[in-house]
């Protein structure tokens, strides 16, 4: 017998009654859900990011672009890598200045895994949702904008539109009815990397990005 | 490079625990870090109705998977596979470790760059790995400063917690090229930041562990702060990932209640910086990913655990680590001491079946019942219950029905088992009551000044000259 079958062979045999019903998670999920408007979730999702070092600007749809470009130029940054074929490239594209520049990501990063490692500053990903509760982004990486944007350059800038933001985990992934079909990488992201592996004194910048940036997209002009 | 598991933790765990209650400034690391710990897990808890609740739904859902456990595993591999991951299974930490190094031959690899894995820990992987010529790089920070002093975690969650910030800087200005001495955190963070990033562009295989398996969309889900489980699951061209059968749950849903408790327990922390969550190797159209990604799946011991009613909750542990952290006993004795991969309660409720009772008993002997873990367990396993269990296993008679574990019976001995049969007897027989307690208060003054371990620190105990029975009868009006 392969390993396989000795083991499920062991698993089935029926000393112990199964339980069946299954764990009522809709209902816990229901009992404790706030029901907050986007303002509310917007306010909790920010707290929960300035608590782990992250900084955020609130943007609109016309302005953003620059605010993020201005942003870099405070942090002297010289590229940042974008995706390709997205809305939002073309639009910081559209608003490029000579001292920044913009790097698409548009080629499988066996070719030129060196120059992402040591030769750029930031990138830029637009985020899919978030989660007001714990603060996190939900990135859900695409051939456009790969897994390694969010991951390897120092600083991180995300794009998010305050109306994407949910209460908890399981109301974005029930919204979105994740189980249906899953990506070959989705994260949810909570600040910039961190650890408090040295006695526990807590340093930000461990093996992820240093720095992370959220530009909070409202709609037409409304300030959360 | 990285130390061979202890597998006879038996031999000198009291040896051991002594060397560490003689050391003043391990205890004072350990003492500070476990209150650190604590105060970090209230912190997040402050409705007890909440916990309790979410402690509850918790339990339910890993029990819940444990039924289930041989479907899930099914459906998780057919998911897995149609995602395009290889699925493997292996009975033991040897086949486990055949398995990865068949896999990295095929490939050709040459090195190996690791995000923190206690399976990996369980089987031995760095030294199996290296014995093969295959180099093993440790890239969580903790896990990289124990690698470095050629130790092993002492810690699930926190693998360098018996390091002060000096022995670190002390440890890097020896062992990295090019560092001189400094205790700034941050310097030292930024030092293996730069040493690591070279080992993730240079690696071949990124291997892994697991925190969750979700069989119905073939996800593994990976907690983390520091980038290094995404690093290495997202930059070699292979990633490897290992875990043990009971990590699976059927459905997405029951991730987030499980997660919440995970991160709650663990650090403190309402969610990890980040929750990374495979579900197959790159696609055609997209420019990043490995191109092969596997899954081990280990035994064991576990399916030991798993065929007894009473010990199949010790497999509901999410690995958080709450109930050392709560633990009077590891807080004094620490990591090292139990000479396990897994210590502290859960440790000792788990490798008994990993390496067999008759080489980890002590470590059931080892509490004082307080039940803290008990209170804190995130998935409310009945820790304190199976370490009775495992206590009464150990003492059984072997082949009899008494005795149903691996190593059951090793700590039965002659002395104790008539000591404790005459108890039995004379507890269970008023007369016999009667007669053994006339003979002791009378004969109080044969009582030994030496007691054993019990004088040891104490003073002798000696039988009371009247009995209650007595007593009562003089106060009889």
């Amino acid at each position: 017998m392969s390993a396989r079958e000795q083991i499920l062979s062991r698993l089935r045999q029926p000393l112990v009654a199964a339980q069946h019903v299954s764990p009522d998670v809709a209902g816990w999920f229901g009992a404790h859900r706030r029901s907050e408007d986007v303002a509310q979730r917007t306010a909790r999702l920010r707290a929960a990011l300035e608590a782990v070092h992250t900084e955020l600007h609130d943007v609109t749809h016309d302005n953003w672009s620059s605010v993020l470009l201005q942003v870099a130029a405070v942090k002297g940054l010289r590229q940042i890598l974008i995706g390709t074929n997205t809305p939002h490239g073309a639009q910081l594209q559209a608003c490029q200045t000579d001292d920044i520049k913009l790097i698409p990501y548009d080629r499988p990063i066996d070719s030129w895994q060196d120059l992402l490692f040591d030769g750029v500053d930031a990138s830029l990903t637009l985020a899919r949702g978030a989660v007001a509760e714990t603060g996190s982004l939900i990135l859900w990486p695409t051939p456009s904008e790969p897994r390694l944007m969010s991951l390897v350059p120092s600083i991180h800038f995300v794009l998010l539109d305050v109306d994407t933001i949910h209460e908890d985990f399981y109301a974005a992934m029930t919204a979105e009815s994740w189980s249906a079909g899953m990506p070959t990488n989705a994260l949810l992201v909570c600040g910039p990397s961190k650890t408090a592996d040295i006695q526990q004194t807590l340093a930000y910048g461990a093996h992820g990005p240093k720095e992370l940036v959220v530009l909070l997209r409202n709609t037409e002009g409304s300030q959360a | 490079m990285s130390k061979v598991i202890h597998l006879h933790p038996t031999e000198d765990f009291k040896a051991r625990s002594k060397a560490v209650l003689d050391n003043p400034g391990q205890r004072k690391n350990f003492r500070g870090a476990m209150d650190f710990l604590q105060a970090k897990r209230r912190a997040q808890f402050p409705d007890q109705d909440e916990l309790q609740g979410l402690r509850e739904l918790g339990a339910s859902i890993r029990r819940y998977s444990l039924a289930n456990l041989p479907r899930l595993l099914e459906q998780l591999e057919a998911k897995l596979t149609a995602n395009g991951v290889h699925v493997h299974w292996a009975q033991n930490g040897p086949e486990a470790n055949a398995i990865a190094l068949k896999i990295a031959q095929q490939v050709h690899a040459k090195r190996i760059i690791k995000g923190k894995s206690m399976v990996s820990e369980e089987v031995g992987f760095n030294h199996f790995m290296e014995a093969a010529g295959i180099e093993a790089f440790e890239s969580d920070m903790g896990e990289y400063i124990v690698q470095l002093a050629g130790e092993a975690p002492s810690h699930i969650i926190m693998p360098a917690i018996h390091k002060t910030k000096q022995e670190i800087a002390q440890l890097f200005a020896d062992e990295v090229p090019g560092v001189t001495y400094t205790e700034d955190v941050d310097a030292l963070i930024q030092i293996g930041r730069r040493v690591l990033r070279r080992k993730f562009a240079e690696a071949d295989i990124g291997l892994s562990g697991v925190n969750f398996a979700v069989a119905e969309t073939g996800t593994l889900c990976l907690v983390e702060n520091e980038g290094n489980g995404r690093m290495c699951t997202t930059v070699p061209k292979v990633h490897i990932a290992i875990t043990g059968i009971e990590k699976v749950v059927e459905k997405l849903e029951h991730v987030p209640p499980l997660l919440s408790l995970l991160t709650r327990s663990a650090t403190g922390q309402s969610v990890t910086t980040y929750v990374n969550m495979i579900s197959g190797p790159r696609k055609p159209d997209e420019k990043d990913g490995p191109q092969e990604v596997h899954l081990i799946l280990l035994d064991n011991g576990r399916t030991q655990a798993y065929a007894d009613a009473e010990l199949r909750a010790t497999l509901q542990c999410i690995r958080c680590g709450a109930c050392m952290n709560h633990c009077p006993v590891y807080a004094r004795i620490g990591g090292h001491a139990y000479g396990t991969t897994y210590p502290g309660p859960i440790g000792a409720i788990i490798s008994p079946h990993m390496l067999g009772l008759d080489k980890t008993y002590p470590l059931a002997f080892a509490s004082t019942l307080c039940g803290a873990c008990n209170e804190v367990c995130p998935v409310k396993i009945p820790i304190t219950d199976i370490l009775v269990r495992l206590r009464n296993e150990a003492q059984a008679r072997p082949e009899t029905e008494e005795a149903t574990l691996r190593g059951s019976g090793a700590a039965r001995t002659l002395a104790a088992s008539t000591v404790w049969g005459m108890w039995s007897q004379v507890y269970s027989k008023s007369g016999l009551y009667k007669l053994a307690s006339w003979f002791m208060s009378r004969g109080r003054a044969l009582s030994p000044s030496e007691q054993g371990a019990w004088t040891r620190s104490r003073t002798p105990l000696i039988p009371a000259p009247k009995r209650l029975r007595d007593l009562m009868k003089d106060h009889q009006p």
